[in-house]
């Protein structure tokens, strides 16, 4: 496999020389999810909060829904927001297609049900353990809510990881709302698809061995914050 | 709960709608273009050029002529640059383009494996070649996305006589893909392939595959140029899209696209109609 070869010579090379292009792709790559990782948790977690703790008629019915929308094809969220943000769509005066801005709302629609669900299963196991207490305390209910999403934030922690993986590694929605289109929408996962397309097979496994390290690189950081703050809480 | 909902929406909004203006630095259009022609580097050596020329940045999005079409049918970019000669001259004739212009051409070409199970190598007639992979059903990899060389594949098709479609699934596989992950597939699977000669040029995972089929004036591939119609779609910057397409016309432009090589092979022959130089 002469390619894999390559591809880990060509990884190593791009890392250590500090490509440019490659940095201003990695760049745009974690602006945009993280943005919508951002924009999506400070949705997604208190709605996912709220059903994980209320009761109505027809809640179950909302969190199967919820759950479905886990399953959202990237390349479906791409078209709706695409037709969305079209000149000849209804947000077409926004001026948001082939933007980084469109990139974001695209990824943020598709990662919001993920962490909502998450939010809404961890939430509701925590609230079980807790009921009896708040009831007897009389506790408010958005006081209880504020209390169990801090009591489970290391919970929450790996559902942001969890949008947060589906968001830098996904193409389907970014290469229809972004265009793929050179120094200004083009984040790893498009790149790849081009080099892909190019026949540059090397090229284009070399920037998911990027991609990869990246996703380590940064669930690696959310370990070690957590655990140095534990320490701290015990010591 | 609600005015808080619409208040992160505000948000995200605002957030957007500042990074959406990250394009504004400069003057800046959008053309809607081809994967035969990204995939080939043109771009990389074209737009740096005509950047020092004009100070306007043109952005790239690369799909198929099909998609390309339809995106600027709606007003999403400002110049379409296609191959697809009747379905350009429909986008013109119905008003949403304002006038075709030949910009440069290459040819078609029909690679395959060395094996060559059909038998074509060196036939002058692709309508003969495509005839003879029918006939003897070896693997032919067909876009089926719309774009210019599928469309061309199927106008091919047309002459032969033969409806390969029924045979999709069989031997006539449809990627629904671009020019690179079409080729990909058909080195893949050891399956003939039509190509524009650009992308296979410069395309970087040939194996043992080589050109079977050229020269046959049908596999002429020319390029249009067309502005998207400001009438229509108030806010398609006309006046840089038009400085592109005069660029792209002008002797500065067309010697451009001449100069670009590819392993020493010239990708793309300029053939704008000569015109008087303002």
């Amino acid at each position: 496999m002469h390619d894999l070869d390559a591809a880990l010579g060509l990884a190593l090379t791009l890392v250590v020389t500090a490509d440019a292009d490659l940095l201003e792709i990695v760049g745009l790559s974690m602006t945009v999810s993280m943005t919508a990782l951002a924009l999506s948790c400070a949705i997604a977690m208190p709605f996912g909060a709220l059903l994980g703790t209320c009761r109505f008629p027809g809640r179950g019915a909302v969190v199967v829904a919820l759950n479905a929308m886990m399953g959202l094809p990237p390349v479906v969220v791409g078209l709706l927001v695409y037709l969305l943000l079209s000149n000849a769509g209804p947000l077409g005066f926004l001026h948001l297609l082939y933007t980084p801005g469109a990139m974001i709302i695209a990824q943020t629609v598709l990662i919001t049900p993920i962490v909502a669900a998450l939010t809404r299963q961890a939430i509701e196991d925590l609230h079980t353990e807790y009921a009896e207490q708040f009831r007897s305390l009389a506790v408010p209910g958005h006081v209880a809510i504020a209390a169990l999403l801090w009591d489970g934030r290391w919970s929450l922690l790996t559902v942001a990881l969890a949008g947060f993986g589906r968001a830098i590694s996904e193409v389907g929605a970014v290469i229809i709302v972004g265009g793929n289109i050179n120094h200004l929408t083009r984040v790893m996962t498009t790149a790849i698809a081009l080099e892909t397309s190019k026949g540059d097979l090397a090229m284009a496994l070399a920037l998911g061995l990027v991609l990869m390290t990246l996703a380590l690189v940064v669930n690696a950081l959310v370990f070690a914050v957590r655990h140095q703050t534990e320490r701290h809480a015990h010591a | 709960m609600r005015s808080v909902a619409f208040r992160l929406l505000l948000v995200l909004v605002v957030c957007a709608a500042s990074l959406g203006t990250v394009r504004a630095a400069g003057e800046t259009i959008i053309v809607q273009s081809t994967t035969s022609t990204a995939n080939s580097g043109l771009y990389e050596h074209l737009l740096p050029l005509f950047w020092a020329d004009t100070g306007i940045t043109a952005y790239v999005v690369a799909v198929g002529t099909g998609q390309a079409l339809r995106n600027a049918r709606n007003g999403d970019g400002d110049v379409v640059l296609v191959h697809a000669r009747e379905a350009e001259e429909q986008f013109v004739t119905e008003g949403f383009g304002v006038e075709r212009h030949d910009v440069m051409a290459n040819d078609f070409v029909i690679v395959g494996p060395p094996t060559d199970r059909a038998r074509i190598l060196g036939l002058a007639s692709a309508a003969e070649a495509l005839t003879r992979i029918a006939r003897s059903k070896a693997r032919f990899v067909s876009r089926g996305d719309d774009s210019g060389t599928h469309k061309r594949e199927l106008a091919l098709w047309q002459t032969t006589g033969i409806d390969p479609s029924a045979a999709s699934g069989t031997w006539y596989r449809e990627t629904g893909s671009g020019m690179g992950a079409t080729l990909n597939v058909a080195v893949g699977m050891a399956a003939y392939v039509l190509t524009d000669r650009g992308t296979w040029i410069s395309f970087g995972n040939k194996a043992d595959f080589m050109v079977l089929v050229e020269g046959d004036p049908d596999l002429f591939n020319p390029y249009g140029v067309i502005l998207v119609n400001p009438t229509l779609h108030p806010h398609v910057n006309a006046a840089a899209g038009q400085r592109f397409i005069d660029w792209l016309v002008s002797a500065r432009g067309q010697e451009a696209i001449a100069d670009y090589r590819v392993h020493g092979q010239q990708l793309f022959f300029p053939n704008a109609e000569p015109r008087v130089e303002q």
